[in-house]
């Protein structure tokens, strides 16, 4: 690793003064920024650590009932937190990485990452939930602009992702077998207004929203109705751990399965 | 360079760290707690498994100074001050969970969280909590079987010695 | 009732103390005073013209001790090769220089380029982002059969061709077996890929080289499984620096698995390095650097054709196989695919002709050598996947086939020059069948079904060759080392012995099992003997530890070792109890005279012996220390049959392991509990290469499979609990112990049991594939169950 400074702000203002300096960066839980660091992909002089601020950590309600998560909150916390009101997105959560990467590894950290096989983007897609930063509120839709990129702005720090809870969700992964991150994982959450499915690990462009699935499972929510439809693959990721056409074929069955596993 | 201070293992312990220090370069290089293993560089294999706060984290991947002022244990303190070895390091021992040992400190402490969360895991949790940590010599069988024992149930009908 | 000490007991690990507590001392936990950190710059293409490097940006920067280039090698050795192999036309191998740092040409990424020494590893490694290199880069060659197609760019310009060798064997039967498939009712041809392979033991390698100006004396500290042969090699051969001024320590070593036995650039730098910087040098490899600089395993691309008669008896088998070397040639690799993998392609049966042709290829990749089983789990795959495809096309039952082919009657003399001198095909089989719940099968495979899946069952049988020996004839087949292995038992005066073997231990447990062995023979609490293992300064000359030989090579050397105490002992017994030494026995720790109650215990003889008041000094020395070295007669053959059961999903391609089974004949055993630990150990790299593992380049020789992150290592959720049973035991006849050697066959034999058990799901659900290259990852098999 090259050398840097580290603040340690215990609030937002401060951590966004502290980002303020010269080449500053934000970490969150660093599971992925760390890694990053030791192979000198990323020389920041000044690592702003968010892990110590209060106020960007835990779950609560907010008056449109809302389930509002703290930036800095980790994966585990969400896991053990929020499983009786959105039990799709704690089972999300608890499935992410290994247990100490859950200990440290937080939402804001991921969705600010947005690294395009990671599973909290899918849930924060399909579920149409707000990210909060320290001075606006971007919707999801509005938010996810590709693989590695999202709409925060150089020093601004997501704070809060507010989820509006759906009448029925599900998150199905299937797994990179090396890195265990999802070679494809969808979340479809069904509202009352309508069903979102999102993909994650698959695209080149990061996680997307598989409308030809909304589509058909807005006219009947049930498994069939996606059992026949094919994802576009030309855009998908081919590596080592499968073709696009692979990964496309896997946005169907996980799809598939996801819907089968809320309909029971 | 940054003063930092924690207490590891019941004692108090300082030392100078630059930004970039991990926690586990901490532990082995200036408090010379050298159980704590490296095995890779990706935040996968385990090895470096301590616990911070009560709660599992890996220690090559966490700034020595985000561990400023808090609790960590480490393998080093697992068993009791007369060396009597704790309920999971001897059911490791009765059961060949190691071979190598290289890979043993982190499934010890990761096992020792499992086991604070969940007294009385399956096969299929243990399994699954392990995700994180990679052993090469023993294909896990043992270790499984360790883990269970040491959480007090009967693992006389898995399969072999 | 099983034993509760000695030889057959499953004594628990005395070197778990250490490791459970965090008190292991693993090269990485060696730190000597006033040591620098060493930074190799590696390079970043596959194949190019070293042109220039400048440091001169990097040399004055902050805690630079010094940069060293290959410059600086030249008037040193090359790393060299330990094994030569003779090629079918009688000319022996094509053999490249070797550097310590790459000169004039880089030949793989990851070839180091220079090394930066520093005060600190992150200085030398911010000195080394300051070299500017000057590579021409040139086009990599990277498959094999296009490495040696005429006109292909050269790895090595000063060979004639990419073509290590061109081996054939046996020779004298190419006419006969080509004759045989001729002849043959029915010829079964298949072509697979033995996938390139990743050792990963969980420490990464680590150097510390020192050196004393005072004394002249060098010490090299390195994780390896062999220190003598890495003092051997690298002060001959490299250096130039004679044993008796260097001494090699590998202290606990966290796992081999035969990446650990060869000598490596690394290890010379910084012995050559500690000199020239008057200070100790320190290297410890990331995991990002082992993947592009652990030699790598496996590698092979083989047709392989068996031919039959009219009743289904084997009658010939033929195999083209392409071996990948690397860039250039690691410590043991040319014996891989032609010593260790021709020699075993009789397998478990009696195919009375059979012809193997080996062509070794040099490509711009890391090189190539053992790994658990090296050669053995080639020859396995291929065969015991040919046998399976043979009885599906013939539709008889696998297991059937394999039984009517079955070697039956030992010592038998194979067509590829090995004898087995015992083994009982029939009855592991027997146990496998038993342990395996076939007949209960059918039920499981539809409950399978009822849930979307399909289920299968594969099994395969194996054989391998331990303890590779005797060292005359190993030298002649191109072995430039000897092959026995040595003990010195050192018996205190107060009975305690200290026993120093050549063996090393990185994971076995031969510091439980050895005393096990030395306890039981003299009867005394094994915690009564200390195993000492791993410095050259304390241990005689040894070979150390692979290919399963420890116990079989190395136990036998402690057997004979403690032998000679044992004789000694009794002469001085003898003399004490005023008996004639033909009455005097030992039993339970005590000389007793033959028929009478007049005893002398343990102690009061090896008391005697260092005290040597009462004592037939003019007919023996004083003392009791006794060295052997044991040079064996033959391989030991460990055989042994296999199953696995796995659940596919048809939609996903995914595999899963339901239930293995693995029915083992190691012969006898000393510690029933690390048996199994080791058949566990290989079970899942077996599985882990079937499954999940696989080391790809791209056709530019970059590493597709860098990290963890790509490169998929077993982990807990991937397996299942194993059955293992090792009751079926013909104990080796050659060796005093009977023991055969446990450690690589789990991974010898599960390949095969895997892939035949996936295939066997395919075709469960429709598909006419017959074949699927590992790992059969659940891409592979969703695209080949696409048709």
């Amino acid at each position: 690793m090259y050398n840097f400074d580290v603040e340690m702000p215990t609030t937002i203002a401060e951590a966004v003064k502290a980002l303020g300096r010269e080449e500053a960066q934000p970490m969150s839980g660093g599971q992925t920024l760390i890694p990053t660091l030791k192979a000198r992909l990323a020389a920041p002089s000044v690592l702003v650590s968010l892990h110590g601020i209060a106020e960007m950590k835990g779950v609560c309600n907010n008056d449109a009932g809302q389930l509002c998560i703290g930036g800095a909150t980790t994966h585990a916390t969400v896991a053990a937190e929020v499983g009786t009101q959105y039990p799709a997105l704690a089972s999300l959560a608890a499935r992410i990485g290994d247990p100490a990467v859950r200990n440290r590894g937080t939402i804001g950290g991921s969705v600010a990452n947005n690294d395009p096989s990671a599973c909290y983007p899918a849930g924060v897609l399909a579920s149409g939930a707000t990210v909060v930063t320290n001075n606006r509120e971007i919707a999801a839709d509005d938010y996810f602009l590709g693989m590695f990129e999202t709409a925060l702005e150089e020093g601004e720090i997501v704070t809060e992702v507010r989820f509006p809870i759906p009448e029925a969700a599900h998150y199905e992964k299937h797994l990179q077998p090396a890195s265990r991150f999802p070679l494809v994982a969808v979340f479809v959450a069904k509202f009352a207004d309508g069903v979102r499915v999102a993909v994650t690990g698959a695209s080149e462009n990061g996680v997307f929203r598989w409308t030809e699935a909304e589509e058909a499972l807005n006219a009947n929510f049930n498994a069939e109705a996606v059992a026949g439809l094919k994802a576009d693959g030309s855009a998908m990721i081919s590596d080592l751990h499968g073709t696009g056409a692979y990964r496309a074929h896997l946005t169907g069955v996980m799809t598939k399965r996801a819907v089968a596993a809320i309909t029971g | 360079m940054t003063e930092v201070k924690m207490t590891v293992n019941g004692k108090a312990a300082s030392g100078n760290v630059e930004g970039r220090t991990l926690l586990v370069q901490f532990l082995r290089e200036n408090l010379n707690l050298t159980g704590t293993h490296v095995g890779c560089d990706t935040s996968q294999c385990g090895a470096c498994v301590v616990h911070v706060n009560g709660e599992a984290v890996k220690s090559c991947t966490m700034l020595a100074v985000e561990a400023n002022g808090a609790e960590v244990a480490t393998i080093e303190g697992q068993a009791a001050p007369d060396g009597t070895l704790n309920t999971i390091q001897q059911a490791f021992q009765d059961h060949h969970g190691l071979q190598c040992g290289f890979c043993t400190p982190g499934m010890v402490m990761s096992a020792a969280a499992l086991l604070k969360d969940n007294p009385k895991p399956t096969e299929a949790d243990v399994r699954h909590y392990l995700d994180g940590n990679i052993c090469r010599c023993t294909g896990y069988h043992n270790i499984v079987k360790a883990i269970m024992a040491a959480s007090g149930q009967d693992v006389g009908t898995i399969a072999a010695e | 009732m099983p034993k509760d000490h000695g030889i057959g007991a499953s004594s628990k690990r005395r070197e778990d103390i250490r490791f459970l507590t965090g008190e292991g001392n693993y090269t990485d936990d060696i730190n000597v005073n006033g040591q620098a950190y060493v930074y190799f710059l590696r390079s970043d293409v596959a194949h190019g013209t070293l042109n220039g490097v400048d440091t001169s940006a990097a040399d004055g920067m902050p805690g630079v001790v010094r940069i060293f280039t290959g410059a600086d090698f030249e008037a040193v050795g090359s790393i060299p090769c330990g094994w030569q192999v003779t090629d079918k036309h009688g000319e022996v191998m094509q053999e490249p220089r070797h550097p310590v740092l790459a000169h004039g040409k880089v030949r793989h990424v990851g070839e180091p380029i220079a090394a930066v020494v520093a005060e600190t590893l992150e200085q030398a490694r911010d000195a080394a982002e300051a070299i500017v290199l000057d590579i021409s880069e040139l086009p990599a060659v990277i498959n094999m059969k296009d490495a040696v197609k005429a006109g292909a760019p050269k790895v090595h310009d000063d060979l004639t061709s990419n073509l290590c060798y061109d081996w054939g064997f046996v020779e004298e039967n190419k006419g006969a077996v080509d004759q045989a498939f001729k002849d043959a009712a029915h010829v079964t041809t298949l072509e697979l890929v033995n996938n390139r392979l990743v050792a990963n033991p969980m420490e990464p390698r680590v150097a510390v080289g020192d050196y004393s100006r005072g004394t002249g004396d060098h010490t090299l500290f390195t994780t390896s499984q062999n220190p003598h042969v890495i003092r051997l090699l690298m002060g001959a051969f490299v250096l130039g620096i004679p044993e008796h001024k260097l001494r090699v320590v590998a202290p606990d070593v966290g796992g081999g698995f035969g990446t650990k036995i060869f000598h490596y650039q690394e290890e010379a730098f910084v012995t050559f390095a500690a000199k020239a910087c008057n200070r100790a040098v320190k290297w410890t490899s990331s995991r990002s650097e082992a993947f592009m600089s652990d030699a790598h395993g496996r590698d092979h691309v083989t047709k392989i054709e068996l031919a039959l008669d009219k009743d289904n008896n084997f009658t010939a088998l033929r195999t083209d196989t392409y071996a990948n070397m690397g860039a250039y040639l690691s410590t043991f690799a040319p014996s891989v695919p032609t010593w260790l993998h021709g020699t075993l392609m009789a397998g478990n049966y009696k195919t009375p002709l059979i012809y193997v042709n080996v062509k070794a290829v040099f490509t711009n990749t890391v090189p190539v050598d053992a790994y658990r089983g090296a050669g053995r789990p080639e020859a396995t795959y291929q065969l015991e996947r040919l046998v399976d495809k043979a009885a599906h096309e013939l539709k008889v039952d696998p297991i059937k086939l394999r039984r009517q082919n079955f070697i039956t009657q030992f010592p038998y003399a194979t067509p590829v020059a090995v004898e087995y001198d015992t083994g009982n095909y029939v009855a592991t089989m027997d146990k496998l069948e038993e342990m395996a719940d076939i007949a209960g099968f059918k039920k499981r495979r539809e409950a399978s079904e009822a849930k979307g899946k399909l289920r299968g069952f594969g099994v395969n049988c194996y054989i391998e060759a331990c303890g590779i020996a005797p060292s005359n004839l190993v030298g002649q087949l191109g072995a430039r080392a000897g092959l026995f292995e040595s003990c010195t038992v050192r018996v205190n005066a107060t009975g305690g012995l200290v026993v120093m073997t050549g063996s090393h231990s990185h994971g076995q447990g031969h510091e439980t099992s050895f005393a096990q062995v030395v306890a039981d023979m003299i009867g005394i609490p094994e915690d009564m003997v200390e195993i000492v293992h791993g410095d050259t300064a304390n241990t005689p000359m040894g070979m150390g530890t692979y290919g399963s030989r420890s116990l079989a090579v190395g136990g036998s050397a402690m057997v004979r070792a403690t032998e000679k105490i044992i004789a000694k002992a009794k002469k001085i017994a003898s003399h004490l109890l005023e008996a004639s030494e033909g009455d005097v026995e030992l039993k339970d720790g005590a000389f007793t005279v033959a028929g009478t109650d007049k005893s002398v215990a343990w102690g009061d003889v090896t008391l005697a012996a260092y005290v040597p008041h009462n004592y037939p000094l003019e007919e023996i020395e004083p003392g009791l220390e006794e060295t052997a070295f044991y040079d064996p007669s033959n391989f030991t053959y460990p055989s042994g049959a296999y199953a696995c059961e796995v659940e596919l999903d048809p939609e996903t391609g995914q595999v899963t392991i339901e239930r293995f089974s693995a029915a083992d004949d190691f012969g006898n055993i000393v510690n029933p509990m690390i048996v199994t630990g080791q058949v566990h150990g290989g079970l899942a790299q077996g599985i882990g290469q079937a499954l999940l593992e696989n080391c790809a380049y791209d056709s530019d020789g970059q590493l597709l499979s860098a990290s963890y992150m790509d490169y998929a290592m077993p982990r807990a959720s991937d397996l299942p609990f194993y059955d293992v049973d090792h009751s079926c035991q013909t104990p080796c006849t050659h060796n005093p112990l009977g023991v055969k050697g446990c450690g690589e066959a789990g991974a010898i034999g599960s390949p095969p049991a895997v892939v035949n058990a996936v295939l066997d799901a395919m075709r469960s659900g429709g598909s006419k594939v017959d074949h699927v290259d590992m790992p059969v990852s659940p891409h592979r098999v969703w695209e080949a169950m696409q048709g």
